[in-house]
């Protein structure tokens, strides 16, 4: 146990690129030395020369400014959230027109104005702009998440339009990445929308899944889904995966280092052996609700709020009205986050799975 | 009573898609194989050689078998047994 301590996204790189790191103390003094402690280059920015906390900086517990309290020697507790907020860090002031798009949201203790600003900071990569990919997206842009990354190759077809919120009747023969951009922007211009137009491969996942604090997977097959779970291992980022098909669904929070794609399903079935959306169908409402779903467990990650899905397992069978949870364990034989692991790099997906990745050979 | 199998997607069509089905057995293995004598094919699409297909999980209610005894894992009246197979979807494409 300990406390846990937001770091805004300027300071990230003083502290390996975690949004989230525990300190332990009794007061919120002691969580920051502890912080500087383990953290030294952290330290000059959150203390000045006489160790005092810089007029710059403000410090919230559970999202009350510690001067509305007992200032830095306010007392802290056991699961207890500290953050360290500059004052001005390019943007992340909120205007009065933001304080009144967001108000449903600030109003609430758990995400209020300390919250908004985490969304606003926040980045977020969708891969793939469809059924998933279209709610997941359009509920993270509505809550103001700053930044939102977009991976997609397609193109947008007349069939995509029974599910896929993102794109319109006009949108037909548009690159999804383009529609996407449009569509998020006419809701909320707020968001830096960053479109990654091509197939997300072993060869531009690592450069482009680490720019982002968390990724939403709403990929359509096996290839891409373990070159996902995969390269969020290496990059210590967690993934809100979910997939579909038919009228049901399966979803889950991975964090690394407590189970994985790997972990729940050790390879892929053969080509063939399971349909796709395409071949067997899915109930397009059913995309809507799980998509959603990511963007909720997607935001709680970024509020640093609730219990996220880790270690359990939603499923949804639609037809049954019917919600259930059951385990999931990290496995100690997987071959990437087990004990013994025997991956140590991206490896060759499209020969692991018997696939190529979608649109790379178009 | 008996126990209660619930099959998803793509395995209710072994099933002449029904969703759930209701059979009797001592263990996980004996489950599949009164549930094979009913829709022949089911345990082809589950088993490899006798052991769980890698993309197949089977759940002894919210339990992963292979976290239990496989499939000497004993059952009792009133169990649910789920039978997941990964799914790819996320449904990018046409």
């Amino acid at each position: 146990m300990g406390v846990t301590v937001y770091i805004p996204t300027p300071f990230r790189r003083l502290t390996g690129n975690q949004v989230y790191v525990q300190a332990q103390g009794g007061t919120v003094r002691e969580i920051l030395e502890d912080l500087a402690r383990h953290f030294p280059a952290l330290a000059n920015m959150i203390f000045d020369q006489q160790r005092h906390i810089p007029a710059h900086i403000n410090v919230y517990l559970n999202n009350q400014e510690i001067h509305t309290l007992q200032g830095p020697e306010t007392p802290v507790r056991d699961g207890d959230e500290v953050a360290i907020i500059p004052a001005i860090a390019g943007g992340q002031v909120l205007t009065p027109e933001q304080v009144l798009r967001y108000s449903r949201h600030i109003i609430m203790p758990q995400v209020g104005p300390v919250g908004q600003r985490k969304l606003l900071a926040a980045k977020v990569l969708v891969v793939g702009a469809g059924g998933l990919g279209s709610p997941a997206a359009l509920y993270l842009a509505l809550a103001g998440v700053g930044t939102i990354g977009i991976v997609d190759f397609d193109v947008v077809d007349l069939s995509n339009l029974q599910r896929q919120i993102l794109h319109q009747n006009d949108d037909v023969g548009r690159p999804k990445t383009e529609s996407a951009r449009e569509t998020i922007l006419s809701y909320n211009p707020d968001v830096n929308v960053v479109i990654h137009d091509g197939p997300l491969t072993s060869d531009n996942a690592m450069e482009i899944i680490p720019q982002y604090d968390v990724v939403v997977n709403g990929a359509d097959n096996f290839t891409t889904r373990y070159l996902v779970n995969d390269a969020c291992y290496f990059a210590g980022k967690p993934l809100v995966d979910a997939s579909i098909l038919m009228f049901d669904a399966q979803m889950t929070v991975f964090m690394p280092g407590r189970g994985c794609y790997r972990c729940l399903f050790p390879s892929p079935p053969p080509p063939g052996a399971v349909p796709s959306c395409a071949e067997a169908g899915v109930l397009g409402a059913l995309t809507g609700v799980i998509g959603s779903l990511q963007a909720v467990e997607t935001i709680k990650l970024i509020l640093g709020i609730g219990e996220p899905m880790v270690g359990r397992l939603l499923l949804y069978d639609a037809l049954a009205g019917e919600f259930r949870m059951v385990k999931l364990r990290r496995d100690p034989a997987c071959p990437l986050c087990g004990d013994e692991p025997s991956i140590t790099q991206l490896i060759d997906y499209e020969g692991f799975c018997g696939a190529p990745f979608p649109g790379r050979h178009e | 009573m008996a126990i209660e199998v619930r099959l998803t997607a793509n395995l209710q069509r072994l099933a002449g898609g029904r969703r759930s089905v209701q059979v009797e057995g001592a263990t996980i293995g004996e489950v599949l194989d009164r549930l094979d004598e009913m829709f022949p094919g089911i345990k082809a699409s589950v088993l490899d050689n006798g052991r769980l297909h890698r993309f197949v999980n089977i759940y002894l209610n919210d339990e992963d078998v292979r976290f239990l005894q496989q499939l000497d894992t004993p059952v009792q009246d009133g169990d649910v047994v789920s039978i997941l197979p990964a799914l790819a979807g996320g449904d990018v494409g046409g």
